[in-house]
């Protein structure tokens, strides 16, 4: 029995990771159809951010909590700044700023790669994440608890924060009819740099969750933007609900399949299950019912 | 050419419990040129979405013998139903006569797809002469005008021999002249096919029209030749006041 | 009655490059170059047929396949596993002995002891799999996005699984030391240049068919299904069929490629396969014009001189290049360097532009109707 919970916890750790580095993409996918190949390393600024951070504090318990804003802001402000310089000139060709993306992450990665050591950098775990918490009698290690408590908390944000604020309303009516929303004295532009922002500020906290469970290296990105552009694909494009669901089962599928195989049999099993999903569900897993074509 | 007629019975159409057209059933026959009229939103548009099978719909939608909701899209062109969209959508990148090829091209064997072109083919001569377009044979269909477009569009269901043409406001945005013209095109047309036609244009309509079919909200609120139609108390109820907006030739607005 | 109109320059000017290109590669080429390079530009013809299939799909068809290592792949891998048992002999392959001295040949291995077997493997099994894969894919209407990320997973899915499996594929290391190429020995100056030779040729047999295949009825088809997909549809095709075939062909293209390269290379790893490779694939196509006839192969070419000189002598300013290389094709010159002529006033030769979004008039012909 044991054998069959361990993985489920770990799947759920592994798929708040997900979670947290495929919430950006479905803002910036999702809300305003620009697909960001960078995206996997703004995450990885994000994590290098953690390091860089905990330079200057030391105490690894109080630089992982500073880190965290930190990280959000700056790899945002990397955003702000491909937006501004590229993505606006492309809305009208989505297809084209994977490509340009590609580009941009090609450098970003090559950068990170001068500027630390090519073997990576190590981020020091909190003190406070080292122990286990004993839930329904199995030991949950807290470093796992603190992921998925940080993913929830993230979801909970960005959907208050599109529900609530005036913001997050103008976000919505820009997606719905950006034309409409122009003329209804929304500045559709300055709504694309702050969802931009926010996207990949995400990232950013994505990032500083991924240092604490796997190595901060410049190759860190190219792993997670796949897996994260399934989720977002098989959760439904714009759909907070989806992608919750589906970065969940995948981190779980992951877990499992690498529990009965290795690790990367299991990254390919699970990228094949998204794929025959997405055969099954084109749309992904929620959907809005319009007139389209469907 | 065919003496089947388009049969259409209680068709439904919904959208997430919203019913577009409750219940709607009309016939159209070779030799006529048949209009789907109504104000915005009565689901005109959606009937031919349904009948060509880009919506879903529930009852009966009959070419002849065959019934032709539920089969897929290109299925049912292959049954000889084409259509035309509100927005002329012609291949902008490719030459008039490129357009036309490739809406003759559905009875090709594979093997002749992957061969160049030699010469011009009748039908399309034909239907060029048609349509009056003969003299832009090599101009790229991106900018012609937009009554040429929709000329270049009709001249499409032509070579691609629909039986059916389920035309989608196809004077919409055109001069005077241009609506004459188009008006004795679809004349002539119809004399071999069944034409219908869903308008805004009260005035096309009534000179054109050899019956009508007027829709309100998703059902049929009359039905009959111009004269009928116009007669009909319950039409003139729901056009009163935009009838005759609509007839000056106020843009129509997409119907949603 | 006019002349009817193709797409582009007049195609016997499209066909005499074909034949300059054809000549400087089968005949110039050999007698002016060294061993090395002579080798390297066979490296580059092998990456140019991958990329007039990218042309064809992405460029043509819209279909932008991130994922074409898969299909390289398996030209390459069904070559490689023929050329390591050639050198094997009735032995079993070294790396395998390595791992575990008494296992078996694994049984997928076996029939391509058969030099028949591995060239029917090189055709059929890109087919096949492209087949399967778009037929699904293309009939449940995926497009756009979704294609590219799903065929680029299924990349790092496969490279991952060749990494993976060290055993059985000889994993990151893959499969090298090949001795023999189909009966000759690979070490031969005369025998690399005969497998230059193939390579070219197939190059330039590939250029032909695609030449064809743009000027053809079905290129026409191909493009007006890129535009506007939903209204081939209401044309009574299936876009579905059509985009089937381009897919197919681009991937025995790539399977080609693949094949080539081994005996060329010498090596075959994941890493010629996965997320990056494919990449790379892509760059030379955008870079060199992906909807035109030469563009693809010319920048294919070139990138592939990059990555092999640049990249090895300066790797992080090449990076960098390719980086920028994407950045500025893509923003400024969506149809890449073949659309350089057209742009300088003086040379009007009337050649219509590739719009740089393809996906844009069927997007809105079903923001329209949505």
């Amino acid at each position: 029995m044991d054998a069959l919970i361990a993985p489920l916890l770990n799947g759920s750790a592994q798929g708040a990771l997900l979670l947290l580095a495929a919430l950006g993409l479905s803002l910036t996918f999702g809300q305003m159809g620009v697909i960001n190949m960078a995206h996997g390393e703004f995450l990885m600024i994000g994590a290098f951010a953690a390091y860089l951070v905990q330079q200057v504090i030391t105490a690894s318990n109080l630089s992982i909590p500073v880190a965290l804003p930190v990280a959000f802001v700056v790899a945002g402000l990397f955003g702000l700044l491909l937006e501004v310089t590229i993505i606006q000139w492309m809305y009208r060709r989505p297809l084209d700023t994977l490509l340009v993306t590609v580009g941009v992450g090609l450098i970003l990665q090559q950068a990170a790669l001068q500027i630390f050591p090519s073997q990576g950098v190590p981020v020091e775990k909190p003190g406070w994440l080292d122990g286990q918490l004993n839930i329904l009698g199995y030991e949950w290690p807290l470093r796992q608890l603190f992921t998925i408590l940080l993913a929830s908390v993230c979801v909970a944000a960005l959907s208050a924060w599109l529900k609530y604020t005036s913001f997050g309303r103008r976000i919505r009516a820009t997606v719905q009819n950006r034309d409409l929303a122009e003329t209804s004295g929304i500045s559709t532009r300055t709504i694309d740099r702050l969802t931009f922002f926010t996207g990949s500020g995400l990232a950013g906290v994505a990032g500083v969750a991924a240092s604490l469970i796997g190595g901060t290296n410049s190759q860190m990105g190219a792993q997670y933007i796949i897996p994260a552009f399934l989720v977002v694909a098989a959760g439904g494009i714009g759909q907070l609900k989806g992608t919750i669901i589906a970065a969940w089962a995948v981190g779980v599928a992951l877990s499992y399949f690498a529990y009965w195989t290795t690790g990367s049999l299991a990254q390919v099993l699970a990228f094949i299950l998204v794929i025959v999903f997405l055969q099954l569900r084109p749309q992904g897993l929620f959907t809005v019912r319009t007139r389209s074509l469907a | 050419m065919t003496d089947a007629s388009l049969v259409v019975t209680d068709l439904r159409v919904e959208f997430s419990g919203f019913v577009a057209v409750g219940g709607v059933s009309f016939d159209a026959h070779p030799g006529e040129v048949r209009f789907l009229i109504g104000p915005n939103g009565a689901g005109k548009t959606t009937c031919i979405d349904a009948i060509t099978g880009l919506a879903k719909g529930t009852g009966s939608a009959r070419l002849g013998e065959k019934e032709l909701l539920g089969k897929q899209v290109h299925k049912i062109v292959r049954l000889g139903v084409g259509r035309t969209f509100q927005t002329a959508s012609v291949f902008d990148e490719l030459t008039v006569l490129q357009n036309l090829d490739i809406a003759a091209g559905r009875h090709r064997s594979a093997l002749s797809l992957l061969r160049t072109r030699r010469g011009v083919d009748p039908s399309i001569e034909q239907a060029l002469e048609e349509t009056g377009l003969a003299g832009e044979l090599t101009t790229p269909a991106g900018i012609l005008s937009h009554g040429q477009k929709q000329w270049l569009e009709i001249a499409m269901l032509l070579v691609q021999d629909a039986k059916v043409l389920l035309l989608d406001e196809p004077v919409a945005g055109m001069s005077q002249d241009e609506r004459t013209a188009t008006g004795e095109l679809l004349r002539r047309i119809a004399a071999k096919r069944i034409v219908l036609v869903v308008e805004h244009d009260m005035d096309f309509m009534r000179r054109y029209a050899t019956r009508v079919t007027v829709l309100h909200q998703g059902k049929v609120l009359s039905q009959g030749t111009v004269a009928d139609v116009q007669a009909d108390p319950k039409v003139q109820e729901v056009y009163l006041g935009t009838a005759d907006a609509i007839a000056v030739g106020t843009p129509n607005r997409k119907e949603d | 009655m006019t002349k009817p109109r193709t797409t582009g320059p007049k195609p016997w000017i499209s066909l005499s490059g074909i034949g300059v290109f054809a000549v400087l590669l089968l005949a110039v080429a050999p007698l002016v170059l060294t061993d090395h390079w002579l080798n390297n530009l066979g490296k580059y013809c092998c990456w140019a047929i991958a990329a007039v299939g990218i042309g064809l799909a992405w460029g043509r068809g819209g279909m932008l396949v991130m994922g074409q290592g898969v299909f390289f792949a398996l030209g390459a891998y069904s070559m490689a596993m023929h050329l390591t048992l050639e050198t094997a002999g009735d032995r079993i392959p070294g790396f395998m002995v390595l791992y575990d001295p008494l296992a078996p040949l694994p049984m997928f291995w076996e029939p391509f002891r058969s030099a028949g077997f591995t060239l029917l493997a090189i055709v059929l099994l890109p087919v096949v799999m492209a087949g399967i894969l778009g037929y699904a894919l293309f009939k449940r209407r995926v497009k756009g996005a979704y294609f590219a990320i799903l065929t680029q997973a299924l990349a790092v899915a496969l490279a991952t699984l060749i990494s993976s499996t060290i055993r059985e594929t000889g994993g990151d290391t893959g499969l090298s030391d090949f001795k023999y190429f189909f009966g000759f020995v690979l070490n031969d100056p005369a025998n690399k240049v005969m497998v230059f030779l193939i390579a070219a040729g197939l190059l330039i047999v590939c250029l032909l068919a695609v030449w064809q295949l743009y000027r053809s009825r079905f290129g026409e088809l191909l493009v007006a299904t890129r535009d506007a997909e939903e209204r081939v549809r209401f044309l009574g095709y299936d876009p579905a069929n059509v985009k089937l075939v381009a897919f197919v062909v681009s991937a025995l293209m790539a399977s080609i490629a693949g094949a080539m390269f081994v005996p060329i290379v010498g090596i075959i790893t994941p890493a010629e396969i996965g997320a990056a490779a494919s990449i790379l694939m892509i760059a030379g196509v955008a870079f060199g014009g992906r909807a035109s006839l030469f563009g693809p192969a010319l920048g294919a070419m070139a990138v592939g001189w990059g990555q092999s000189s640049l990249g090895s002598t300066w790797p992080e300013g090449w990076t960098y290049i390719l980086g920028l290389l994407f950045i500025v094709v893509i923003l400024f010159l969506p149809n890449g360097l073949s659309s350089l002529p057209s742009r300088f006033p003086g040379r009007t030769r009337p050649k219509p532009d590739v719009p740089p979004t393809p996906a844009i008039a069927a997007a809105e012909l079903e923001e329209v109707r949505a």
